[in-house]
């Protein structure tokens, strides 16, 4: 990555020439992944896991610089999980040439329909109907979806969550609790569900109880 | 003294995205078996490629890496496994279970209790509980799709019918919130009331059978039982000969051949670190470690002042 950097300070220079808009566009997709990514990759993985083992904790990740509008934290979900296995489904704002040749370029996740995606990322309203991912089969839960879910700010103000990984209770600002309750209704089916703001991070696996409060 | 031929704790990134992704999945549904693609690692089967591919997607440069092996940490497979992480991922190692961020072991539960911010990485041999019981993959799934477990309680109904208890002693069945049944890996019952509220997460690998499953903290797990014979943990019926600890598990050792034996704790950082505390046995001060005199020649030999 850092051979993509000298470029991008070039062609910021000579932006103001309309023929180098392209090329800053590209350059644009060039950057801003990991600079060390077995150590910045497992740093956040970390993060990522204890995110998802104890639902409703808010952890930082860094690294990734990821275009508009994705955060920082969505950037580095993407970069720790997917890959070209993957498929990934871009929904709302976040399904922009941009993004998508970012994805192109640091990642190499076929993009695909929600209904086939292993990964979708977007917010929460975008996302909608939740109920077109995938939830797994009775045999093989885990080939279910995982959804990236941008957010404006995570706080631990909210719908009451407990479950596997909560000690007694937590809460987390959760865009809405009526699809939980019915992803949670499903298990050991269901979605699972990180989510994103900023260079924040927080978990809700399917495994977790939603409640209002 | 990072072997720098190699990536980042061995692995590659694209295997270690896919043991990441297998991890979240097992932690969101605790107790089912993920299946992953399981790569050869540069040692056998059975001495814990499961665990240490975990540990290698799970490990960062500030972790400090303790390996345990029946208790021990000073044994052949422990001692090669943390050398193995020291020299790919340069992380750095304790003996300490207090200090310890990561931990793999191979079936036990540290004495001392675990904390959140520590991970728990066990190495499995036969991941499914029911296996032995039903040979087919594709029973055994249906078994755990359809809840149905009857034939596991047929197994330990049949141990008290004709042992009037239940015989299983280690990889004891439990299950998970629940719902899955699970197997502890080989862990001696014992240890199985700390698999439950456990503050630490716990991540299991089986390398041979391509298996990963987990248990994410404060999660739930009974040991399964009947009323009438509710579940009971057994160790030896003795105090550790070196520390004199009431409450640990025990291995046994052979010190001659006339009938001579010690209890000592499975747990040698236990024991040591209760040693160290001033705590005192029957064959009492001295030792460094329990397994150190179990293995020493002065520990096997009669009449040598080692003995007492």
């Amino acid at each position: 990555m850092s051979a993509a950097t000298p470029s991008a300070a070039q062609s910021e220079a000579q932006s103001e020439a309309p023929s180098e808009a392209r090329s800053e566009a590209r350059s644009e997709a060039l950057s801003g992944g990991f600079a060390d990514a077995p150590v910045q990759s497992a740093r956040a993985f970390r993060e990522v896991l204890e995110a998802m083992a104890r639902p409703g904790t808010i952890r930082k990740v860094a690294g990734a610089r990821p275009p508009a509008p994705l955060s920082v934290a969505a950037g580095v979900a993407l970069l720790v999980l997917c890959d070209p296995t993957t498929r990934l489904h871009l929904a709302g704002a976040a399904d922009c040439p941009p993004v998508r040749d970012w994805v192109a370029f640091h990642i190499g996740a076929p993009l695909a329909p929600a209904e086939t995606a292993d990964f979708a990322l977007g917010r929460w309203e975008a996302l909608q109907p939740v109920t077109r991912f995938r939830i797994g089969q009775p045999d093989y839960p885990d080939r279910s979806a995982t959804l990236i879910v941008e957010c404006d700010r995570l706080v631990n103000h909210g719908p009451a969550l407990t479950g596997p990984g909560i000690e007694t209770a937590t809460w987390l600002n959760l865009p809405e609790t009526a699809a939980f309750r019915a992803n949670r209704a499903l298990f050991p089916l269901g979605f699972d569900c990180l989510f994103t703001a900023g260079d924040r991070i927080a978990g809700l696996p399917r495994s977790t109880r939603v409640e209002n409060i | 003294m990072t072997d720098q031929a190699y990536n980042f704790a061995y692995l590659d990134e694209q295997t270690k995205r896919m043991i990441r992704r297998a991890i979240l999945k097992g932690i969101a549904v605790p107790g089912y078996q993920v299946p992953f693609a399981s790569r050869e690692m540069p040692m056998p089967y059975g001495w814990g490629t499961g665990g240490v591919q975990v540990t290698a997607a799970c490990l960062v440069p500030e972790d400090r890496l303790k390996v345990i092996d029946q208790g021990a940490d000073d044994t052949t497979n422990a001692v090669s496994i943390r050398r193995f992480f020291q020299r790919t991922a340069g992380v750095a190692t304790t003996e300490a279970t207090t200090e310890a961020t990561v931990i793999q072991t191979r079936h036990r539960i540290p004495e001392t209790p675990l904390k959140a911010g520590q991970i728990l990485v066990y190495q499995v041999p036969i991941p499914e509980p029911l296996r032995f019981l039903e040979p087919r993959e594709t029973e055994t799934r249906k078994m755990h799709e359809l809840e149905e477990y009857g034939l596991m309680h047929v197994k330990l109904y049949e141990d008290i019918a004709r042992h009037g208890q239940i015989a299983t002693s280690y990889a004891y069945p439990v299950k998970v919130e629940g719902r899955y049944v699970m197997d502890p890996s080989p862990i001696p019952k014992f240890d199985n009331p700390k698999l439950s509220g456990n503050p630490a997460i716990q991540l299991f690998g089986a390398g041979r059978e391509q298996r990963i499953y987990a248990l994410p903290p404060w999660t739930e797990v009974v040991s399964l039982d009947f009323d009438d014979h509710p579940f009971e943990t057994s160790k030896a019926p003795h105090d550790c000969d070196l520390c004199g600890a009431q409450d640990s598990y025990l291995d046994e050792v052979i010190t001659d051949d006339q009938g001579g034996r010690m209890f000592v704790c499975s747990d040698t950082d236990f024991c040591a670190g209760r040693r160290a505390k001033g705590h005192a046995g029957r064959l009492g001060a001295g030792q460094k470690s329990s397994k150190t005199f179990a293995n020493s020649f002065e520990g096997i030999w009669p009449g040598t002042e080692g003995a007492r």
